[in-house]
Formats: structure tokens, sequence, C-alpha cells
């Protein structure tokens, strides 16, 4: 049974941790994309890449209003049919009403986080329309009706006699574990509905301002099929996704997909101009581009425009050992887990409530900074979003008054000392047998249930090193 | 501007000892190794009286305006005594500590600039070392193992040293000289072991499966002591340790190089 996202974190995070099928996925998958990434990107001059990449990544968020109106310019030029949504209702409205106006029955997706994001599946099926995921990861996650956990492998936390019991189920396949036969058991399926459907709906990873061209980057060869069978195709792209250059989007195109896979290159790379030419053999009569701000606009405004620079490549949570531990449903109802997600999900929520432990749930380990291809500094945008969090009251209060209290202790010297006084009486009071404490009372017990924890010492260090020093000047004055 | 080198050419050179909370208290066996090994190197140690706490708990619970105040407290002691030339140098044996003093610290001066606090950490932070940076780096320590090399020894490169100080070279130069080069290779060595500081006990469940993992690779690789450089992971991985009843003990590097080899 998958985790029940809604639940309250605590409980998320016990639930994930009891799941040892679970576990054990993403546990492989993880350190096999990581140990892939690792190669990927051994094999180019990665810092270079970096550099250019986070050049590329800051200049279009910081340019963000003139690139959206190029943008906008190129794709009208071009024959696409730019819609603004400001929330994830308004979005989902205007592609109810390109459904309802185009007589919408099936409409085929391929990959994309940001639908997710603003839950678009769900909205179109309200009114009637068949909505089918082509990704395999996707698709099988749609049959089993859950979300992704991950946002480039979403259902990375399946393991293959998972997949194989569902498909069982679902499309009435024989048992099999060979992953070749459930994948072409999903293509069969899903041919059907690239010939029937009358919309293809896609995300987009860059939108190039100077030409008015999207891109999307897949392996499956099922994003091309959605952007050119059906006759209404819908571009779905967050704002922050625009990129100056064509040379832009293809450095980022390299960064994501060696970050992401691992791979030199993504197999495919599909890029939309406009909808079908008079001189076209085919392609879509109608492109339909809608930009999302969704809360972008709100986490520039609160200072964390560098989290708008993520290309959404997954490598922060490929390396993230709290990830690789709890996966991506721990993290919650949100399109977005691990150290990105950890950033963006608080900060795109109106209600501060929603995600507020997820800026805690990270070591600071810094792996996830040391990963990202456009060096975003997660450990420091999550510090700075403890820091808000807390001045704004919503961090748990005990612990707060916990934190303050100790440092108020150890902010003088003096004050200091008496604790340290306290700290060596209680050790001395709590015998002399073992150096460790087995078990304490709350909050400490949140130490000692799975660990032993050391005495403080019958000496503090300072004590000792007095001491000697006396001990040597006594000496000396002895020697004379 | 070129960061201050402290000036190894004077004979004894003098440094301040900033041995952190952790150590004052639970482990003052590492303040005296590290006091150690910096004498036998011919260093002069001030232990400065007013020294508390870096301010790491305060800063990583987000709490950055009660941290302020530790800081201050830090830059009070220690600017003045490298301002007056009294110590060339300020040595920490926590990458953790050494981290949030140079670059942390940094971070809460820009929401709570005054000019004092700005000179002050001008001051210290080029001139604020971890031990084995400072061992290797500023004395070029050469160790010869006094007894037999030790044996099955892994190295845990602690994350604030490894990925914030980038300090990885130096103590496994230190150990392998220790080890007469038969450090051992720890899997997943830089995976985060799970301390995190508070993180240890606001998500301590998270926390101790990442020990455990830590725990298996040690036991893959046949570890009986695991080096380290910060005693908050020290107390957390040995905390598993003696919980699961396993004989790999997590020992600082200072106490290791200490009582097992010098020049």
């Amino acid at each position: 049974m998958p985790i029940d996202i809604d639940a309250p974190y605590k409980s998320r995070i016990r639930e994930a941790l009891s799941d040892s099928n679970v576990r054990g996925a993403v546990n492989r998958a993880m350190s096999q994309l990581a140990d892939r990434r690792e190669k990927a990107v051994a094999a180019i001059d990665n810092d270079t890449m970096r550099d250019e990449a986070r050049e590329i990544r800051e200049h279009s968020i910081r340019n963000l209003p003139k690139l959206l109106r190029e943008l906008e310019v190129n794709l009208t030029r071009n024959g696409c049919k730019v819609h603004w949504a400001n929330t994830d209702i308004e979005a989902n409205h205007i592609v109810k009403t390109i459904a309802q106006t185009c007589g919408t029955k099936t409409a085929i997706k391929s990959k994309s986080m940001v639908t997710e994001e603003i839950h678009l599946n769900n909205s179109l099926q309200e009114i009637g329309v068949e909505v089918v995921e082509t990704d395999l990861g996707e698709y099988i996650i749609q049959l089993a009706n859950e979300p992704p956990s991950h946002i480039v492998a979403p259902v990375i936390h399946k393991r293959a006699e998972d997949i194989s019991k569902l498909f069982q189920k679902e499309l009435g396949m024989e048992p099999t574990l060979d992953p070749a036969i459930m994948c072409e058991a999903a293509r069969e399926e899903l041919r059907k509905y690239f010939l029937k459907a009358d919309m293809g709906i896609s995300g987009c990873n860059f939108a190039i301002a100077e030409t008015g061209t999207l891109c999307i980057i897949t392996n499956e060869g099922n994003g091309r099929m959605v952007s050119s069978l059906p006759p209404v195709h819908v571009i779905i792209a967050g704002i922050e996704k625009v990129v100056s250059r064509v040379e832009d989007a293809v450095l980022l195109w390299q960064a994501a997909t060696r970050n992401a896979t691992g791979q030199d290159a993504s197999v495919y790379f599909s890029m939309t101009s406009g909808p079908k030419k008079e001189d076209h053999a085919d392609g879509p009569k109608e492109v339909h581009v809608i930009l999302v701000d969704n809360a972008r606009t709100n986490v520039m405004e609160k200072g964390y425009a560098d989290a708008l620079m993520c290309i959404r490549c997954g490598a922060c949570m490929d390396v993230c050992p709290v990830y690789r531990e709890i996966g991506g449903h721990a993290y919650g109802r949100t399109a977005y887990p691990g150290p990105i997600g950890s950033i963006l999900t608080p900060l795109m929520n109106e209600n501060l409530n929603v995600g507020k432990d997820l800026p805690f749930a990270s070591s600071l380990c810094g792996a996830c900074r040391d990963a990202c291809p456009v060096k975003i500094d997660l450990p420091r945008l999550l510090l700075e979003l403890r820091n808000d969090l807390s001045k704004q009251k919503i961090t748990n209060p005990f612990q707060t008054f916990l934190v303050k209290s100790f440092t108020s202790l150890l902010k003088r010297p003096k004050r200091y000392l008496t604790m340290t006084k306290i700290a060596t009486l209680i050790s001395k009071l709590s015998g002399t047998k073992t150096n460790t404490f087995a078990s304490l009372p709350s909050p400490f017990n949140r130490w000692t249930r799975s660990r032993v924890l050391q005495k403080p010492s019958a000496k503090t260090f300072r004590e000792i090193r007095e001491e000697s020093h006396k001990q040597l000047k006594h000496k000396d004055q002895e020697m004379g | 501007m070129t960061p201050p080198k402290p000036n190894i050419d004077i004979p004894h050179p003098k440094v301040g000892l900033f041995v952190s909370c952790i150590v004052d208290v639970l482990y003052p066996k590492i303040g005296l190794a590290t006091e150690k090994l910096l004498v036998s190197q011919g260093v002069e140690v001030v232990f400065p009286q007013e020294q508390t706490c870096c301010g790491q708990p305060a800063f990583n619970a987000g709490q950055q305006k009660d941290s302020l105040a530790l800081a201050k407290n830090f830059l009070n002691t220690f600017a003045p005594m490298i301002e007056e030339g009294e110590i060339s140098s300020i040595v920490v044996p926590s990458g953790s500590c050494a981290a949030m003093i140079k670059h942390s610290y940094a971070v809460i001066i820009e929401k709570y600039p005054s000019e004092e606090l700005i000179r002050q950490h001008q001051v210290i932070e080029h001139n604020t070392y971890e031990l084995s940076e400072y061992l290797v780096e500023v004395l070029g320590v050469g160790i010869t193992p006094s007894h037999r090399p030790l044996e099955n020894v892994a190295y845990h490169p602690c994350c604030h040293l490894l990925r914030d100080l980038k300090i990885d070279q130096q103590p496994r130069h230190l150990l392998e000289k220790l080890t007469d080069n038969k450090l051992l290779s720890l899997p997943e060595a830089e995976t985060c072991c799970g301390f995190g500081g508070l993180f240890s006990l606001w998500n301590e469940e998270i926390s101790v499966e990442m020990g455990l993992r830590k725990v298996r690779n040690l036991k893959a690789c046949g570890a009986e002591i695991v080096a380290v450089s910060d005693a908050g992971c020290m107390a957390h991985l040995n905390g598993i340790l003696i919980k699961e009843g396993h004989p790999c003990r997590a020992i600082h590097i200072a106490e290791l190089i200490a009582d097992n080899g010098l020049d």
C-alpha cells in the first residue's frame, strides 16, 4: 500500500521507513541513478558546464518579464495561441475551455511535472475527458492511482513484481518479471490511445524566447507522438522555463540529461514551433501554450529566485541521503519531493503550514548543492527558509523555545560555565559504571530510543587543562 | 584581498584553541589530544576562557537572530587576539564549527550588520583552521607511526569538512601515514552519517536509519575504527554502534594521531 500522502509529516515518515519493499526499490534505483550520473558528469568538464548552465538560468530569472514578452511575441508569430494563468485554477480552467471548445474526448499526455502541480488530470476528468499518461512510468502510476514519487522517475518506488501484479490486474497480463514483456504490454495498450486521442498535452523543459520554440526531453518517443499526432496540442509551462537563445536550451538539455539519467543525450529532444503549416505533412492544427505562474512570482518575491533556476533533473534527490531512506511520497502532497521540493513546496503554498516540516527534513550535508547542475545552494535556501518559518512562528514552538533557552545559556561565558558545572554534576550523580546514558526523559529520549548517549565528562576540558597547567607551574616552582 | 596567512617562519607560532562545546563537556580528551598535537609541533596554545559554543544549533534551527549572540561572543573573544598579534591563527578540532565560523557567520552578519562585526569576521575568516588542515597545510606535519601502524581503520569524511570547507586530502594524508597506507575503503564514504545537529533529534528516525547505513558499510569493509573530524558525528555513530553491540568505534582524528603517531 502506498503511503497516505495527506497524513501528518511524522506519520508519513514512519510509514515510509516501515515499508521495506519501497525502501528496497528506492535504494536500488537511487544508487543506480547516482552512479550513472557520476560517470556522465565525470566524462565532461562538469565545472564549466555548471558555470555556463548557471549563467543561462540566472539570466533567465533576472530578465523574466522581458524574456516572457519576447517569447509571447514569437510564439504568436509562429501561430501558437498564448494563454497566461496566474493560478492552478486558472490554468485548469483554460485547458478545460479548450477541451470543451474542441469537443475533446481523449487527451494523451507526455510527462509533465507542472500538470502534476496543478492537478490537471483530475480537472479534465471532471468534465468527462479521458486522460491517458503515455510516459511508461507515469502510465504505471496512473494505473495504480498514485502520485509520482520522483520528478524524473515517477515510479521509482515500485519493484518489478509490484508492476507485474498491477499489469495482471489492470491489463489482464500473464505473470512475468521481464521488463521488456511488461513494456510491450503497455505499448500495445498506449498505441490505441495515440491513434484515437484528439488532444495532446505536454509540459515544457525549455521555452526559447528568440524563436518561440518549446522543447521537451523524452526517452520513449511518446512526447513526439503527443505533440504531433492529435489535432490539438496543449503545452503547459511554468513561467520560469524561458531561456533566451537556442544555444541556451541545447546546453541545458545536456546538463539536464547527464544529471537526470546519466545519458550523454536523451533519445528524443522535441522542439515545437507552432501548428502545422500548409506545406507540412503532419502536425497539430492548433497549438495552445499556457504560461503558468502559480506562486512562482511569490517564490521570487520572498527572496528565493534561485529555486526557480531549477531545471528539474532530479540530481538533488538522487544524491540526497534523506530521500534515499524515505522516498518521494514521504514528502507529502507535492509534485516536487527531495531537497528542491522541500524548498518549493512550502514556498508555493499559500497556507504556510503545508510543508512546514520539509525544510527541516535535511541533515544539511550539502550533497545536493555539489550535484546541482545550475549550482543552486540548496542547504543555504533550506536554512533561509527555516529562518523565515521561525520568524513567522510557524515552527514547533517547543523546539524554538528549547533552542532559544539553550542559546541564551551559551551566549554568556559565566552562564555557560554554570551550565557545564551542572552537566558534570549530572554525570557524577548518575554513577560511574558506564560513560553512556541508555535512556533519558523526553525530549532527549529522541536520542536514546535508538542510540546511547555519551555522558558529560566528570571534568570539562577547561577544568582538566587548568589543573594540569597548575601542576606544571607548581613543579616549575619546586624545581626552582 | 589576499588572505593574511600566519607567519610560519616564526619558530613558535601561537594559536588560539577553540574546542567546541561538545568537546569541552562530553569529550575533553579530544581537546587534550588537539593541544598535545599542537604543542608537540612547537606551537604555543592559548585557550581563551570566554569561548562557549559557535552557535551552530541555533543557526541550523533557523534562529539566526539567536545565533548572532554566539557569533558575537566568538568574535569578541578571538578577533582582538589576532588583531593585537597575540595569536596568528585559530585552530578548531571540528569541521562543522570551523565551517560555521568561516562561512555561516557571514550569513548572519549580512542580516545584522555592524562595522565591528564585519571587521572582526574579516580578521578571523582566513585565519581559522580545522585541525587537520592546520597540521598539514600550515605546519606541514610529517607523521611516523610511533607504534605499530594502526589496522582496520576507515575514514568517514564529515559533511561540513568535506563539502563546505573542501578539506579531504589533509585528514586522509594523516590517516594513511598512521595506517601505513592501509586506510580501508569505506563504501558510500561520502554519504552523511545522519547526525546533522538538531536533525538527529527532530528527525530521529531518519537520522538513525542514515546512521545504520553507515554502520552497515563499516561492517562491510571490516572497520574496527572509524576516524572522524566532528565530535557530533562521533557521538551519533558511537551511540548506534554501542546500541547495536558492534565493536567498531568512531574516534576523533586528533586522538588517533596524538595516541599513535607523531614526528
